[in-house]
């Protein structure tokens, strides 16, 4: 099966390997994960406020390419996926928000043929194992399971919330994550701040404030027994390592080891 | 702000963010909640009585629009789907809308970066302090 992926900006420089081992775990299971031609940097976050529109036409144009291919959109970061998701729910759902986007990116007397209405299926990778490939083929794919791990998902805000727009999990106790860790052979570690903001993007002018978020995070996680934490999110994994003891790692990267296609 | 201004600017901070404060019933419950509720002067249900109290000014002045992580907590465990995360981000909106009022600038940023630093603090930090 082929999809349309949206690999953005963090993911081109300092998380290259968030995507190369997205790609190589995506082929071992089947699918081949088509880079979208020219996209545009989705911004980071999206801005709620409706009448804010060029910041959200390159995630909008993404949506389109992948509708044109008959294909389903995957991103892999947090980030891009939440403003993804969340553009497509504005095109769904507000149609003066959709007509005025559609004005930008159609040409006149084109509407008919060229306006995007919200189409387009969109999944994080984590709902491709998911829903798509499934956790027990990733299961039976398992080469070496990394038996005897105690995991602790690190979730964060932007994969879970506004949580009627993302539908990825019950927000408040979800547990995607900790089938994905079961799946490749591990322990999830459960602890009560895995859905609790790092600080984020306030990191770039008041590094004290995510300090003091991913401090608590981290302790919680320590506290319950996590050996170490997995993310989808760059800036959370920036915030956390910068602030405590524990390694985080890329949920990708973990998977490239079960599947045995990087050694441990 | 003239009086006519400040009742057209709640207007336009009521449509943009699609928020009825109307709705609070003033539990508290989403500034329990909120992770930057210590480095604010204003907190998220003060936003909403504030709005809806016409008292707009000093929401457009304070720092508080800043100190918001938009980790939509708020937004997911108001009991009343007020949504007050996109009241605040409405107010910061109309904020740096006006002239010369962007909270950060490109010539800020090479002081702030390490060598660790992800694009994505970047281009979030610039779609969130500036127009
Ligand atoms: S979205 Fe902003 S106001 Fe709401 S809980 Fe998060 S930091 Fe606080
Ligand atoms: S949680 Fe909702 S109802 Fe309660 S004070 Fe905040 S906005 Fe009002």
């Amino acid at each position: 099966m082929k999809v349309s992926y949206f690999p953005g900006c963090t993911l081109k420089t300092k998380a290259k390997q968030l995507d190369d081992y997205a790609r190589s775990c995506a082929e071992v299971l089947g699918i081949k994960m088509e880079e979208i031609p020219n996209w545009q940097c989705c911004g980071g976050v999206f801005n709620t406020s409706s009448d804010e529109i060029a910041t959200k036409l390159s995630a909008v144009r993404a949506l389109s390419y992948a509708e044109k291919q008959g294909q389903p959109l995957i991103s892999v970061c947090s980030a891009c996926h939440n403003v993804l998701k969340q553009t497509n729910h504005a095109m769904q759902t507000d149609a003066v928000f959709a007509s005025r986007v559609n004005h930008y990116i159609t040409q006149p007397g084109q509407a008919a043929a060229q306006a995007y209405m919200g189409n387009t299926q969109v999944y994080h990778y984590l709902e491709l194992l998911r829903d798509i490939i499934g956790f027990d083929r990733i299961r039976d794919a398992v080469k070496k399971p990394l038996t005897g791990k105690k995991i602790g998902a690190y979730y964060g805000c932007l994969m879970l919330r506004p949580s009627s727009t993302m539908k990825m999990d019950d927000a408040e106790n979800p547990r995607i994550m900790e089938d994905f860790i079961r799946a490749i052979g591990a322990e999830p570690v459960i602890y009560a701040m895995r859905n609790e903001c790092c600080g984020g993007y306030v990191t770039m002018e008041d590094p004290a404030l995510s300090q003091k978020k991913s401090t608590a995070i981290l302790r919680n996680a320590e506290a319950n027994g996590a050996d170490f934490l997995i993310t989808a999110c760059p800036l959370c994994k920036y915030n956390l390592d910068k602030n405590g003891n524990i390694p985080v790692v890329y949920f990708t990267e973990l998977l490239a080891r079960a599947l045995g296609i990087v050694e441990a | 702000m003239e009086k006519n201004d400040i009742q057209n600017t709640v207007k336009e901070i009521i449509r943009i963010s699609g928020v009825n404060p109307k709705k609070c019933i003033k539990c508290g419950k989403c500034s329990g909640t909120c992770p930057a509720y210590d480095e604010m002067e204003y907190h998220p249900h003060q936003f909403v009585s504030m709005v809806d109290m016409g008292d707009i000014e000093p929401l457009l002045e304070s720092p508080s629009i800043f100190k918001c992580l938009s980790c939509m907590a708020c937004v997911d465990r108001c009991p009343r789907g007020v949504e007050p995360a996109k009241l605040i981000e409405a107010i910061r909106s109309v904020k740096q809308r006006m002239q010369g009022s962007n909270h950060m600038k490109p010539d800020d940023i090479p002081a702030l970066l390490d060598e660790e630093l992800p694009q994505q603090a970047i281009v979030s930090a610039l779609r969130k302090y500036m127009k």
